[in-house]
């Protein structure tokens, strides 16, 4: 099991959390702001294991709404119905192709949110919605989607240089060297002559 | 393709934000705190790079830039000056008056300096954060107003912080008033991308509003003191049920640029 790679993934949720409480730029911009939580929970999904994607769907719901008005909780389940949906089937999934984790991050994206309002509008809160709120959800998707290959080449990148790479073993090996050359041709006894 | 471990994984997870969404509310505002403490050192890292830009940046002006500056100052200070004695005039006229009158006296208000420190990530929420809590005095349900005008109230307090539910939020209701004496309820803003405009129900006719008027709290919810701005009538006022009609209100201060605001104590 790589922790580094876990332990990388969690931290980025914990920053990414700080960076959408702290700089409203893209908001500001697009009227919308985007969230990096389910990009990560795809990268979680289709390259670490499933108590990862279960670490990351809790702390990271209870980091979001630790900073929002939404109870605390109801980003959890949410997160880690993406991941579940994507974990199972990662091995049927060309997860090296652009296109693919691009969708796969839209999907998170666009389902994260969605379903996060539905269980605020079932627990009789009332969040602003409206006409606009369909512009929010397609920035949201789409920003979303846009961030996910990011992830994977940032984080591919730093798990290269970060953990242990053992060792190609090669068939070559010094002591097993056949010799060859005029001095062996001179002590074979025909060939001397 | 889905094994034990997923579905005991699922489990897990519901029950734990069943847990977490059936605590009380309390208990859910204390450990909202606690996790939000771990964040601290990232925002006191954030407001020192902040405060390091503005340093080298008042740096690199130059003196001429600065005696420009200082001199715009003086001339702006002796012009507040006059107004401040004109306005402490118009007080002892409006004191001597209430006198006469036998009117209730009114104390001035006690306001607290406050910086946002954050926004609410969700997009369905208008929230922000600042860096005053119980142990400067806050309390929940206090005003928070900027000189523009009204910003919102204070809906959470931890020991070092606050939330502050936005004007235009449907958790944010203001009693109001305009004209002279027609008072009417803001419920909510004109919709998620737009936090400029909000929506003003009151329950006289729509002849006597006209674009342009001035909104101002009416003091009647109990929350909100009276005669603090909240903004100017937007468009014609049009009747949506019989008894009660809807205008829109542009609001006095733009809440996307929120820096430095102001808590009114009681």
């Amino acid at each position: 099991m790589n922790w580094i790679n876990s332990i990388l993934i969690l931290l980025a949720a914990f920053v990414a959390v700080f960076l959408e409480t702290s700089f409203g730029g893209v908001r500001h911009l697009l009227g919308a702001q985007i969230d990096l939580l389910p990009a990560l929970i795809v990268y979680a999904s289709l390259r670490t294991n499933l108590v990862t994607v279960t670490l990351l769907a809790v702390l990271g719901g209870l980091w979001f709404d630790t900073f929002s008005d939404n109870p605390l909780g109801v980003t959890i389940l949410p997160l880690f119905l993406a991941g579940f949906l994507i974990y199972p089937r990662r091995d049927l999934i060309l997860r090296e192709q652009y296109y693919a984790q691009f969708v796969l991050g839209l999907s998170a994206s666009a389902l994260v949110p969605l379903v996060v309002v539905l269980l605020l509008l079932s627990a009789r809160q009332s969040p602003i919605m409206g006409w606009g709120t369909i512009w929010q959800w397609l920035v949201v998707s789409v920003g979303g989607g846009l961030l996910t290959p990011v992830c994977f080449r940032l984080f591919d990148w730093l798990n290269r240089a970060l953990t242990y790479r053992p060792a190609i073993e090669i068939s070559f090996r010094a002591d097993r060297e056949i010799r060859r050359g005029r001095r062996s041709l001179n002590r074979v006894p025909f060939l001397a002559s | 393709m889905l094994k034990r471990p997923h579905y005991m994984a699922l489990g897990l997870v519901g029950l734990l934000t069943l847990i977490v969404l059936s605590l009380p509310h309390q208990t859910a505002d204390r450990l909202k705190l606690a996790i939000g403490s771990l964040f601290l050192p990232l925002f006191g890292l954030a407001k020192t790079s902040q405060q390091l830009t503005r340093q080298a940046g008042e740096a690199t002006t130059s003196r001429s830039e600065l005696l420009k500056q200082i001199e715009a100052l003086r001339q702006t200070n002796q012009v507040l000056k006059i107004n401040a004695n004109r306005t402490d005039e118009l007080l002892r006229e409006n004191e001597q008056l209430r006198q006469l009158f036998a009117w209730q006296r009114q104390s001035p208000w006690n306001l607290k300096l406050a910086s946002v420190t954050l926004h609410d990530p969700a997009n369905w929420w208008q929230t922000i954060q600042i860096d005053k809590g119980s142990r400067d005095g806050i309390q929940p349900d206090l005003a928070v107003l900027t000189p523009a005008g009204l910003v919102g109230r204070v809906s959470a307090v931890s020991l070092t912080s606050s939330r502050v539910t936005l004007i235009g939020s449907p958790n944010c209701r203001v009693a109001a008033m305009f004209g002279r004496a027609e008072d009417g309820v803001i419920t909510g803003g004109a919709g998620p991308l737009d936090n400029t405009l909000v929506t003003m129900m009151h329950f006289s006719g729509t002849g006597d509003i006209k674009p342009g008027q001035p909104v101002v709290t009416s003091g009647k919810g109990g929350i909100f003191p009276k005669g603090i701005v909240v903004g100017q009538i937007a468009e014609d006022s049009r009747q949506v049920e019989l008894g009660y009609s809807e205008v829109r209100v542009k609001l006095a201060v733009n809440l996307n640029a929120l820096d430095l605001v102001f808590v009114k104590m009681p």
